[in-house]
């Protein structure tokens, strides 16, 4: 024990007297009286030795709190003075009282201004990514051509591909700006091969034009650029479609959640439920108080909550759309829009109750850990987790409904009970209990909506309000009384929404969307998918 | 059997009664009204403040707009979820001529709308030139809201969307409508849509006697309504509707094409909320796009539905009770009116289905010892309800 504590001891000494020791005494005598030349020349030894550990006093030098007795003295002493305390530059001993006489060691903008490249430089080679990446980050803004060799080295070493991109992009930027011709066209076609946005902005500058000239002179050059560019442009959009196209699958599965719960209370059982969009809202809530609770008593299973949280909106709005049913929606079978406005009254109660109770402010759902966060596809195209999560949980839902509806005793009742009460009634089924039932169970599925949209939206008691009229159109388009069709509608929707908000802004595509729906209704009533046989014309 | 239609179109539109009930509210709105608004002094018993002055004009703007409901709804059975948008459009046709007259007395002093200055706009849209006359203004509140109503309609109504399907497509509309309208680049001012009106044809609008006009010509606009309503439907024209709404199939077996009469209907439906909302506007002094949403439209059919479908001055009562409630209850219970709202959309449609006046009519007639076996004129029959 004792010999690992020493040894460890040692260690530590010995790095703290690397570190001391990282600009030679040498340098160091250039740095703090040489000329500004000298200076230089000193920076630029300490950059080619890439040592990180130059930096502290670079930045002391940097923030001109670096001190030197006067250069007549026969013993020079370089202090690095911070607060008052000064530390010895060479040895890195603390030096107290402060010596008598010392002189503040200027530095002109010249070299102030290489000193903090230099600093990047040397930052460049840390081991840490993050002081890596904002090394690069600010070479990128202030990058001079003695910097070509260090970023060369730099880019060759580094394994990160976001912080080597940027490495290389710089380094493109400074040949460009610097080179010849030969090293102008290949940091050009270099640039090629890039898919960060950045190097789109510089192409362009390449080939814009002041008044009637080009800025760049030299035509192959500027045709090298073209070409680059159309590469970088193409590899982008591909990028930028396939977010789209993935924004526009994840609204899609929302609005599938939210949209099969009506697929089975209107489109099985011909019921107009206007507070479908509450149950969603009940849904939320009950994710909110899940939350709380395991916040309050679990807090160690806290990131689990969600499983918990599932199977209880499931019940809770089960539920209520349950009791609905017996209490209200019973006596109206037949008169659609008289379920309509009923309805209608029944989700303005349970706004106005969900007010009362938990307040008109949004209530705060937090995601689990293993929710936030993402994974990066390519440059700047982020699927975050809980969308994708979210995506998978819609197709689990519309499994479980596919199953419940095709395999089960209790789905086939639903369709009997669909296709021909009078029938269904007459060899046995139990037709009242079985609305109840299905009504319960669309209920639910909204309730489950609500659980994946606390995830990523806000949780207040207008949550339901922005929903319905969506997922009302997304079962008319579909046709009533089909899942596949549901689905067909839903994904549809959501991708062109989301293609059609990069083209419009987001409320022109809303519209867009709205209008087409209202055209595509005229045209064919039936929907998508329309069931064939007699009861299709009802 | 329905009576035959009397020869005399006044003996037609209402029995001794009804007259004397319409004569009343003239009375009232025309006479009562302004003298005890503008005559009495403020301390008297009698004194009528310019608030319910105003509230009450408002009322009356609502009130069309249940007639124009009932007659689609109630008469002609389909329900549309989307008056308000008609409502909302009148209303800001109204006020665009409002804003112009603005002038220069706006905020930044610009011949341009405030709003539009804020934005930074130079000229005015192509759609509002000539909104400065007032005449252009009222072509845009009868043309704007029945042109589209005519085209939306045409198509509906020939692709034989019916029921159910039409209201939510209604609805849709509705929707589109608010977020166009929430939009400042459309044009109408966005969030805040049109307020801080000065002028109407150059009189000053926020005085007494500007608010007693437009009260009394809400109440003469409300009382031709229900006369042109009550003459439709006492009509041939009404008993196709009817008819329409309870069995549309057998309309067309005998040889009457629906399409035309409920596009007819529809369309001046949409007509009678346009001009109800260019009364509107000035009487409360804003318009903004939350009159277009969804909820205001559904709002509509409750009143129609309380005070009684399927009759004319049970569609006024409705809206005369609903809004009379609204302006209390948010005051004196702001939480609960929504609860109030609710309840009565399910208490009407599970127990009243005639509607208040429906109720007290079966009353009468129970009280009466004659239970009359047709419902009261022009009633749905609820045993197959229009769908």
């Amino acid at each position: 024990m004792r010999v690992v504590l020493r040894l460890f001891l040692q260690c530590v000494l010995c790095l703290a007297a690397l570190s001391a020791q990282a600009v030679s005494p040498d340098l160091l005598q250039k740095l703090a009286y040489g000329e500004a030349d000298d200076k230089l020349a000193a920076l630029a030894l300490i950059v080619a030795g890439a040592d990180e550990s130059a930096i502290p006093l670079l930045q002391a030098l940097a923030d001109d709190s670096v001190q030197a007795s006067p250069d007549t003295r026969e013993k020079k002493i370089i202090l690095i003075v911070k607060d008052g305390k000064g530390v010895d530059a060479v040895t890195g001993k603390a030096v107290e009282p402060l010596s008598e006489g010392l002189e503040d060691v200027v530095i002109n903008n010249r070299v102030r201004k290489e000193i903090t490249t230099a600093i990047a430089a040397l930052k460049l080679a840390s081991p840490d990514k993050a002081v890596r990446l904002a090394a690069a980050r600010e070479l990128q803004s202030n990058a001079e051509e003695s910097m070509l060799p260090a970023l060369a080295r730099a880019v060759a070493k580094e394994s990160d591909p976001d912080i080597k991109n940027l490495l290389a992009l710089t380094q493109a930027s400074i040949q460009l700006s610097t080179g010849d011709k030969p090293a102008r066209m290949a940091a050009i076609s270099a640039l090629a091969a890039s898919n960060n946005p950045s190097t789109k902005t510089l192409l362009i500058g390449l080939l814009a034009k002041k008044g009637n000239e080009f800025v760049e002179p030299d035509a192959d050059i500027r045709a090298a650029a073209q070409r680059s560019l159309d590469t970088v442009q193409s590899k982008l959009s591909t990028g930028e479609r396939f977010g789209q196209a993935f924004t526009g699958i994840s609204l899609g599965s929302i609005l599938l959640l939210a949209a099969l719960g009506l697929a089975i209370t209107y489109g099985l059982m011909g019921v107009i439920n206007m507070a479908h969009g509450e149950l969603i809202m009940v849904g939320a809530y009950s994710t909110y108080l899940v939350q709380n609770f395991f916040k309050a008593n679990l807090s160690g299973a806290f990131d689990w909550y969600l499983l918990a949280a599932v199977p209880v909106s499931f019940a809770v709005a089960a539920l209520v759309g349950m009791l609905l049913e017996r209490g209200v929606i019973r006596f109206l079978y037949g008169r659609p829009l008289e379920t309509l406005l009923a309805t209608w009254g029944i989700s303005l109660m349970l706004i106005q109750a969900c007010r009362s109770i938990f307040g008109a402010q949004n209530v705060q759902v937090e995601n689990p850990v293993w929710m936030s966060g993402g994974v990066e596809v390519m440059a700047g195209i982020i699927l975050p987790y809980n969308r994708i999560v979210i995506i998978v949980f819609a197709l689990f839902v519309l499994f479980m409904v596919w199953v419940m509806l095709t395999r089960t005793r209790l789905g086939l009742f639903v369709r009997a009970v669909t296709q021909n009460r009078g029938m269904a009634a007459c060899v046995g089924v139990p037709t009242k209990r079985i609305d109840t039932v299905a009504f319960g169970l669309g209920s639910g599925i909204a309730g489950l909506a609500g659980c994946a949209l606390s995830q990523i939206g806000n949780v207040g008691p207008d949550l339901g309000q922005s929903y319905i009229v969506d997922s009302f159109m997304v079962v008319v388009l579909g046709g009533v009384g089909q899942l596949a069709g549901t689905v067909y509608a839903a994904m549809g929707l959501g991708i062109a929404n989301k293609f059609l908000e990069g083209v419009a802004g987001a409320v022109l595509a809303k519209i867009c969307i709205l209008v087409f729906i209202i055209i595509f209704i005229q045209k064919r009533p039936q929907g998508i998918f329309a069931l064939k046989g007699r009861f299709a014309d009802n | 059997m329905a009576p035959p239609i009397p020869t005399s179109l006044f003996s037609r539109l209402y029995g001794p009664r009804g007259w004397m009930v319409v004569g009343a509210f003239a009375l009232l709105a025309f006479v009562v009204f302004p003298v005890c608004n503008l005559v009495l002094p403020k301390d008297s018993l009698f004194y009528i403040s310019d608030y319910r002055v105003a509230l009450i004009g408002k009322i009356m703007c609502y009130a069309m707009v249940a007639l124009a409901m009932d007659l689609i709804w109630g008469y002609t059975g389909i329900l549309s979820l989307g008056h308000g948008v008609f409502f909302a459009l009148g209303g800001y046709a109204m006020g665009m001529y409002l804003m112009r007259q603005i002038g220069l007395d706006g905020v930044y002093h610009m011949p341009l709308p405030d709003f539009m200055v804020f934005l930074d706009w130079k000229t005015l849209p192509w759609y509002w030139s000539f909104t400065e006359h007032f005449w252009y203004a009222m072509l845009l509140v009868v043309l704007v809201p029945g042109l589209l109503a005519f085209v939306f309609g045409f198509f509906a109504f020939r692709s034989r969307i019916k029921g159910v399907y039409f209201s939510i497509i209604t609805q849709a509309m509705t929707f589109a409508f608010m977020l166009l309208f929430f939009r400042n680049d459309t044009g109408f001012g966005g969030n805040n849509g049109f307020t801080d009106f000065k002028r109407i044809l150059d009189i000053p609008i926020a005085t007494s006697g500007m608010r007693m006009t437009l009260f009394m010509l809400s109440a003469a606009t409300l009382i031709g309504m229900l006369l042109m309503a009550r003459w439709i439907v006492t009509s041939k024209l009404g008993r196709v509707l009817t008819a329409i709404r309870d069995a549309e199939s057998r309309v067309m077996f005998s040889g009457y094409n629906p399409v035309h009469y409920k596009l007819f209907i529809w369309t001046l439906s949409a007509v009678m909320c346009g001009i109800a909302g260019a009364l509107y506007v000035p009487q409360v002094g804003i318009i903004n796009p939350s009159e277009m949403s969804p909820a205001n439209s559904i709002e509509i059919a409750i009143w129609v539905a309380l005070g009684g479908r399927g009759s004319l001055v049970g569609a006024i009562l409705g809206a005369g009770i609903v809004n009379g409630a609204k302006s209390w209850l948010t005051v004196a219970f702001p939480e609960y009116w929504l609860f109030f709202l609710g309840a009565l959309f399910i208490v009407v449609t599970l127990f009243l289905p005639n509607g208040v006046l429906g109720a007290l009519q079966d009353l009468w007639s129970r009280k009466g010892g004659k239970r009359s076996d047709a419902p009261p004129a022009g009633a749905p029959t609820n045993t197959k309800v229009p769908s």
